[in-house]
């Protein structure tokens, strides 16, 4: 140990060095996000909450194939169909279990009419776990409610399909 | 009054927590009833206005004899079924020796009562020091009158302390050939001495 | 404050029981309202210097967080193992924090503002500080499970380490204001340097000695870098894993009450504690308790920038540190400043 690194040691050099760092940082401006004022940009691909779109007719898409039920590794995804009045094939129960979910796509890249996709929202905490349970009105009704984000973001994404 | 009502408080508790470490079937609350004994017995020296001592009573004590006994007592696994399995076995020796000290007692307590042994004249220097402070006083004796016996005692407690580390070291020195970490070359190592940058050819590999 | 009584026609005892009484709450309550706010100033600062925000959520700025918190621990369920040591392990946090607000009696909040001018003072923080390692102890001991064990055994040998080397900078610092008393301490420090400064911290002899002092404080209130105690990545929680709700709580005040003793100690010891930094008239204006509390605060902010910067250390880093470095330095300015004294002021 020469006289430097001695001198060095004794006068806690490095700490006094490392503290300046860190005084430098408490005046720099801060790196995250006021979460809830402040939000990210999210990629068009994003893989939030699921919605079931309409065709602008008001005409559901989903057509009951049950692809999604098939390929869902979590069996989250439960379907059944039976053929409407007017014989075209329907679901008449479409459940998702969003505690079983784990949001891998897979649903979305089955569907053949795109009416199964994951939207951008990501904040739909519940309080309860029931809530969680997501029947067919309430995928059709977030459907309705995302459909524009939702529509655009297909509309970005589908170049690189 | 209130002096009179403090000193039986802590008499009693100094009594009562005392008893109850010989009484605890748990070591640890053992430890813990005599930290509360060595505490009131603190309180005790305050009311006879000896602070310093009392603080040093609890500083010693309390803070560092007691906390290396609650450490030791703690890793210990105690089973109490086996400790009581030799109560009959050993009871006579413990008879005979709380008789020895019964006895020892009154002996003791006997030859006070015929009078004081005469040692020497009391000196009359060591007259205490009025009004002064209690560390002054206890200062200016340990340092004037007892400095002889009062640095000899620190001898022998650095006697003691390399006694014991002496004792430690004995395997260390048996073992010379095992790795030691040595702090300060392994702080003052720098990045140019440890690492070197080579470029070698493909298929040459690095020499060490 | 006695006298005040008094003269407003009380018995002397009655008044001095009273005067004591007010005292002791106009230390505590503060003192409990000062935690809160720097739990909260803690927080910011390292959020800070980690580039985050901190708390901003609860009040303007979030200033009320610590206080959100503290309801929510108030409203959560006691938890106690049943295979704990039930009443020591009640008793544990109790001794902690009363241990965190006891040692405040002797601190002196102006030249006559101490609520126990006692000859011993500084001793007697010494003595009740040694006692806050009990309640790690017990609550390691009395919660039965392995990770607040090893807890305790850490923060016992760890509070045993650093005490030593605190008691010979103590004497030092006696040694040099001549009395163990506090608030006689502050006054040997009026003028201490060209008759100008406040503060034992400007004499170079003994600027390294607070330096130590500084660190062994850190250690002795188990802080960052030496939290060991309750390192997250090896004891989950330390001593403190199996305690909720206001068990839990009166562990966290009485942490962060003897963290501010120990910043009080470091402005009273060193700084010059109810003084004003500079020797001049006009600033002895300002009440001495805002100085003290102004110091307080300021090292307050240095031991959150400690945390906020320097690595926790390992275990053995941490006792080679207490016994190989710290133990024989501060033995050697004991024996650099009162050889200094002798020549100096006693003429030897």
């Amino acid at each position: 140990m020469n006289v430097a690194q001695l001198v060095k040691s004794f006068t806690l050099w490095e700490f006094v060095k490392a503290h300046a760092l860190t005084l430098k940082y408490f005046f720099k401006p801060k790196a995250t996000l006021n979460y809830p004022y402040e939000k990210n940009a999210i990629s068009p691909r994003f893989r939030g909450e699921h919605v079931l779109r309409r065709y602008p007719n008001g005409e559901e898409r989903c057509i009951a194939c049950k692809l999604c039920e098939a390929v869902c590794p979590a069996w989250a995804i439960t379907i059944e169909a039976e053929p409407r009045e007017d014989g075209s094939r329907r679901t008449t129960r479409y459940d998702i279990d969003m505690t079983k979910c784990i949001y891998c796509g897979f649903c979305q890249e089955a569907c053949p009419v795109d009416a199964i996709v994951e939207g951008p929202n990501f904040e739909f905490s519940t309080e309860t776990r029931e809530e969680l349970l997501y029947d067919k009105a309430k995928l059709l009704a977030n459907g309705d409610k995302w459909e524009r984000a939702v529509a655009a973001n297909l509309e970005a994404d589908a170049p690189y399909r | 009054m209130i002096q009179a009502f403090a000193f039986y408080l802590f008499a009693a508790l100094v009594l009562a927590s005392g008893a109850f470490t010989i009484l605890a079937r748990n070591p640890v609350h053992s430890v813990l009833w005599l930290i509360l004994a060595f505490f009131n017995a603190a309180g005790l020296m305050v009311i006879v206005g000896a602070e310093f001592i009392a603080m040093l009573l609890v500083i010693v004590y309390v803070g560092a004899v007691a906390v290396l006994f609650l450490f030791v007592v703690m890793m210990l696994d105690i089973d109490f079924a086996e400790l009581r399995s030799g109560l009959v076995r050993y009871f006579p020796l413990g008879l005979a020796i709380a008789v020895v000290l019964a006895a020892e007692l009154v002996l003791g307590v006997g030859a006070y009562r015929a009078g004081a042994l005469e040692l020497g004249t009391p000196a009359a220097e060591t007259a205490p020091l009025v009004g002064e402070a209690n560390i002054v006083s206890i200062g200016a004796l340990l340092y004037g009158r007892y400095l002889f016996l009062f640095e000899s005692a620190g001898i022998i407690l650095l006697v003691a302390m390399i006694g014991a580390i002496v004792l430690t070291q004995r395997e260390a020195r048996a073992d010379a050939g095992r790795s030691q970490q040595n702090i300060s070359r392994q702080v003052s190592r720098r990045p140019e001495e440890a690492t070197v940058n080579t470029r070698p050819e493909v298929g040459q590999g690095v020499q060490l | 404050m006695t006298e005040t009584f008094v003269y407003w026609g009380m018995d002397p005892d009655w008044a001095w029981f009273l005067a004591t009484v007010a005292g002791i709450l106009l230390i505590a309550l503060p003192l409990m309202l000062a935690v809160a706010m720097v739990i909260y100033v803690d927080r910011k600062v390292w959020a800070a210097m980690a580039l985050r925000r901190g708390p901003n959520v609860v009040g303007p700025f979030g200033l009320l967080q610590s206080f959100a918190d503290g309801l929510k621990v108030f409203l959560q369920e006691t938890i106690i193992p049943t295979a704990a040591n039930k009443g020591l392990f009640l008793i544990a946090p109790i001794i902690t924090f009363t241990v965190a607000l006891m040692a405040w009696a002797v601190i002196p909040f102006n030249s006559g503002a101490v609520l126990a001018n006692i000859n011993v003072g500084l001793l007697y923080i010494f003595a009740i500080s040694s006692l806050g390692v009990y309640g790690v102890v017990i609550s390691g001991w009395a919660s039965n499970s392995k990770y607040p064990f090893f807890s305790a055994m850490r923060a016992s040998a760890q509070m045993i380490s650093y005490e030593v080397s605190i008691g010979f900078i103590i004497v030092c610092v006696v040694l040099w204001a001549n009395s163990f008393n506090l608030n006689a301490i502050v006054w040997a420090q009026k003028g201490h340097i060209f008759g100008l400064i406040n503060g034992f911290a400007f004499n170079p002899l003994l600027f390294p000695v607070w330096v130590l002092f500084l660190i062994s404080s850190l250690a002795e209130t188990q802080r960052a870098p030496f939290d060991l105690t309750e390192a997250e990545s090896e004891l989950v929680a330390g001593y403190q894993t199996e305690y909720s709700s206001m068990s839990f709580a009166l562990f966290w005040l009485g942490e962060y009450a003897n963290v501010l003793l120990m910043c009080a100690l470091n402005a009273t010891l060193f700084f010059g504690g109810w003084l004003p930094p500079l020797d001049i008239g006009f600033l002895y204006l300002v009440p001495g308790w805002i100085w003290l509390f102004a110091k307080i605060f300021f090292f307050f902010l240095v031991f959150s920038w400690i945390k906020a910067t320097v690595p926790r250390f390992r275990y053995d880093q941490l006792m080679r540190l207490g016994w190989k470095i710290f133990l024989p330095m501060s033995l050697i300015f004991v024996v650099i400043v009162s050889g200094f004294l002798m020549f100096t002021r006693y003429g030897a």
